[in-house]
C-alpha cells in the first residue's frame, strides 16, 4: 500500500488542536489578505472627521456602523486591520519565500559542493549574521527608501543565512548516505542528485523553520511599519496602526490595541504551527529554531 | 584558554572587516548627503566646501581607505549633523544603552530561570500549562506594542511611572520590562527543556540517593548542567537583544545610542550610522566569545579549541 507522505503528515499535524486552531488563524488571515474588500466592511481610506476615536460597538458611545469602532481619522478600525493583513502577510509570505529561495540554494551548493564556495558562503552567512537584524534591515530601507518591493527583498536578504545553514548542516549528513551513493553509482548527475535524492531529504527542517521564519518576518514588517519605514500611509500596515495611535492613547487605546493584538495573533499560530510540524515530522530535531 | 583567546579574535577580524566594508558601502546606496543637510537655497561655493570638508567629493574607493585607515586607529569621523567624532557620540550614549540591555536581561534571566526550573519540576501541572501559555505569548507580541500598551497604562491612566526620558531608576521600569517579556520567553522556555533532560540523567538520581536534600540537587547539581544551554541562547539573541533596544528606545526616547542610530539614519548623518553598526558587530562577536569562555568555565568537560 501507498501513502502520500504530505497527506500522511498533515493528518498528523491536524489530530493536534493547537495546529487546528493556527491553521484557521492564518487561513483567516490569508483571506483577508486575498480578498480584503469581500470581508471588510467599510473602505479603510475613507474618513469621517465627525466621527474620530470612536469606541467600539459595544462600549458605550459605540457606532453600529464601526463594530471596532474609528481610528483618529474616523476611518473604520475593523476595515483597516483586514486590509493591513494584506501587507503583512504578503511581505512576510515573500520574504519567506525569497530568503528560502537563496538559502536553500546556496545551502545545497555548499553542503554538496564544499570546498572554496562553501567557504565563501558561510564566511558570507557569518559576517551577515554579526549584524543586527533590526538595524541591518533599518539601515538599508532607509538607504533604499521604504516600498513594498523593497521591504519584501531587504527581509528577504537578512533571512538567508539561516536557511543556508540548517541546510547545509542536513545535507552534510544526508549526501554520505546509502541512496545517494547508489544514485550517483546509477549515474545521475550532480542537479538530479541534488534535486532527487538531497532536497526531499532535508524538507523537514526546511519546513519547521519556515514556519517559525514567517513569524519573525511578520514581527520584523511590523516593525519596519511601526518606525515609519515599511510600506507608506495612508496604506494601512498593522505596525502603522500601532504607531498612528501611539498619540492617542490618552483618549483611545483601541486604535493601537487592536492592530497589536491581530500582529501577536497571527505570529502565535505560526509559532505553533512550528511546534505541532516539528513534533509531527521529527521530535527530535534541534529545539531551538525559533 | 590564552591561545583559544588569540585564535578567536583572530577568526573576529574577517568578520568584523566584511561588516566594516558593507556598512560603507551600504550607507553609500542612499547617494551624497549634502543635499539632505544643507537647505536647497545654499549657495553653490558654500556646497562645495561642504563636501570637500568631508571628503564626499573624492571617489567612493579614495573615500573608503581613507575611512578604513581611521577606522583601525579607532576614528569613526565627525558626525555630519553634530560635527563632533562620531566614536564620541557613541560612547556618550553607551551607558544608557548598556544600562537598558542589562536590566533587560537581569530581569529575564531573575524571572525566567526560576520559572522554567518550576515548570520542569511541575510538569504536567496547570502551573506548567501556564507558564507554557506565558512563554508562547511572550515570543508572539512585538516588544514595540508591549511599550505602547505599557505608556498608556502606567504612565497615561495610571501615573506611575513616566513615558519616557532618563531621569532616574523609574524611567528604566517600563522600557525594560517591556523589552524582557521576549528574553523572558526565550531563557524560562530553554530552561525548562533542559532541566527536564537533566532531571532524568544518573548523577541526579545519585544526588538524591546520597540524601541530599531536593533544593540542593535542583538548584545546585541541576541547574548547573541545564544552564549551559540557556546561556549558548542568551548569546545567539545578543543580535535581537541589540534590535530591541533600538526600537525600544526609540518609543520610550530613552538617550541610548539606538536612538542615535534612527535619528542619524533619518538625517543621512553617514559616520555615526557606520559607527553603531561597527561597534554593535562588535559587540556582538565580543558576546559569544564571552558566551564560549563562560561554557567552558562551566563544564569543564568542554575543552576550548
Amino acid at each position: 500500500m501507498t501513502t502520500c507522505p504530505t497527506r500522511s503528515l498533515l493528518s498528523r499535524v491536524l489530530r493536534r488542536w493547537t495546529a487546528r486552531l493556527s491553521l484557521l488563524v492564518l487561513t483567516l488571515g490569508v483571506l483577508c489578505a486575498a480578498a480584503p474588500d469581500l470581508i471588510a466592511p467599510l473602505d479603510p481610506y475613507e474618513q469621517d472627521l465627525f466621527k474620530r476615536l470612536l469606541p467600539p460597538r459595544w462600549s458605550e458611545g459605540g457606532d453600529p456602523m464601526h463594530l471596532f469602532g474609528t481610528d483618529h481619522l474616523g476611518r473604520d478600525l475593523l476595515s483597516r486591520i483586514v486590509h493591513g493583513a494584506r501587507i503583512t502577510l504578503s511581505v512576510a509570505i515573500f520574504a519567506v519565500l525569497g530568503a528560502g529561495l537563496v538559502g536553500i540554494t546556496a545551502g545545497l551548493a555548499a553542503g554538496y559542493f564544499g570546498g572554496l564556495f562553501d567557504s565563501l558562503a558561510m564566511r558570507l552567512a557569518d559576517v551577515q549574521l554579526a549584524f543586527p537584524v533590526v538595524l541591518l534591515v533599518i539601515v538599508v530601507a532607509a538607504v533604499v527608501g521604504p516600498s513594498t518591493l523593497n521591504l519584501v527583498v531587504i527581509l528577504a536578504l537578512s533571512g538567508w543565512p539561516r536557511f543556508a545553514r540548517i541546510v547545509r548542516g542536513s545535507v552534510l549528513t544526508v549526501r554520505e548516505l546509502d541512496y545517494v551513493e547508489a544514485g550517483r553509482a546509477a549515474g545521475s548527475g550532480h542537479l538530479k542528485l541534488i534535486l532527487l535524492h538531497i532536497l526531499p531529504n532535508v524538507a523537514s527542517p526546511i519546513i519547521v523553520y519556515a514556519s517559525f521564519e514567517l513569524a519573525r518576518m511578520i514581527l520584523l514588517e511590523a516593525t519596519m511599519s511601526f518606525l515609519g519605514l515599511g510600506v507608506q500611509p495612508p496604506t494601512p500596515t498593522w505596525g502603522g496602526m500601532i504607531n498612528d495611535g501611539r498619540g492617542y492613547l490618552h483618549l483611545s487605546l483601541t486604535v493601537s490595541l487592536l492592530p497589536g493584538a491581530a500582529i501577536a495573533l497571527t505570529i502565535l499560530a505560526c509559532n505553533l504551527l512550528g511546534d505541532d510540524l516539528r513534533d509531527a515530522l521529527d521530535p527530535r530535531m534541534d529545539v531551538d529554531m525559533r | 584558554m590564552i591561545p583559544f583567546l588569540v585564535r578567536r579574535l583572530i577568526g573576529a577580524v574577517p568578520v568584523l572587516f566584511g561588516v566594516a566594508v558593507a556598512t560603507f558601502f551600504l550607507v553609500r546606496l542612499s547617494g551624497d548627503p549634502t543635499d539632505m543637510i544643507l537647505p536647497p537655497t545654499t549657495p553653490e561655493d558654500v556646497r562645495l566646501e561642504f563636501r570637500a570638508r568631508y571628503g564626499l567629493d573624492r571617489p567612493l574607493w579614495e573615500q573608503f581607505f581613507f575611512w578604513l585607515g581611521h577606522l583601525l586607529r579607532g576614528d569613526f569621523g565627525d558626525s555630519i549633523r553634530f560635527g563632533q567624532p562620531a566614536g564620541e557620540l557613541v560612547w556618550e550614549r553607551a551607558g544608557a544603552t548598556l544600562e537598558l540591555a542589562l536590566a533587560t536581561l537581569v530581569i529575564a534571566l531573575a524571572v525566567g530561570v526560576p520559572a522554567g526550573v518550576a515548570a520542569a519540576r511541575a510538569r504536567g501541572t496547570v502551573g506548567d500549562a501556564i507558564l507554557r501559555v506565558m512563554t508562547l505569548l511572550g515570543q508572539a507580541v512585538p516588544s514595540f506594542y508591549l511599550g505602547v500598551v505599557g505608556i498608556a497604562v502606567f504612565a497615561i491612566w495610571l501615573r506611575w511611572l513616566p513615558s519616557g526620558g532618563r531621569d532616574g531608576i523609574e524611567n528604566l521600569v517600563l522600557p525594560a520590562t517591556t523589552l524582557a517579556v521576549y528574553f523572558f520567553a526565550i531563557v524560562a522556555r530553554v530552561t525548562r527543556s533542559c532541566m527536564l533532560d537533566v532531571l532524568n540523567q544518573d548523577y541526579i538520581r545519585t544526588a538524591r540517593a546520597k540524601g541530599l536534600p531536593e533544593s540542593a540537587v535542583v538548584w545546585v547539581h541541576a541547574l548547573r548542567n541545564a544552564l549551559l544551554p540557556v546561556i549558548t541562547v542568551v548569546g545567539l539573541q545578543t543580535g535581537f537583544l541589540l534590535g530591541g533596544v533600538v526600537v525600544t528606545e526609540t518609543v520610550f526616547s530613552w538617550p541610548g545610542v539606538g536612538r542615535l542610530a534612527i535619528q542619524a539614519i533619518y538625517a543621512r548623518d553617514f559616520p555615526v550610522v557606520q559607527a553603531v553598526v561597527v561597534i554593535f558587530a562588535a559587540c556582538f562577536v565580543a558576546v559569544n566569545l564571552i558566551v564560549d569562555v563562560l561554557y567552558a568555565l562551566l563544564d569543564p568537560r568542554i575543552r576550548l579549541r
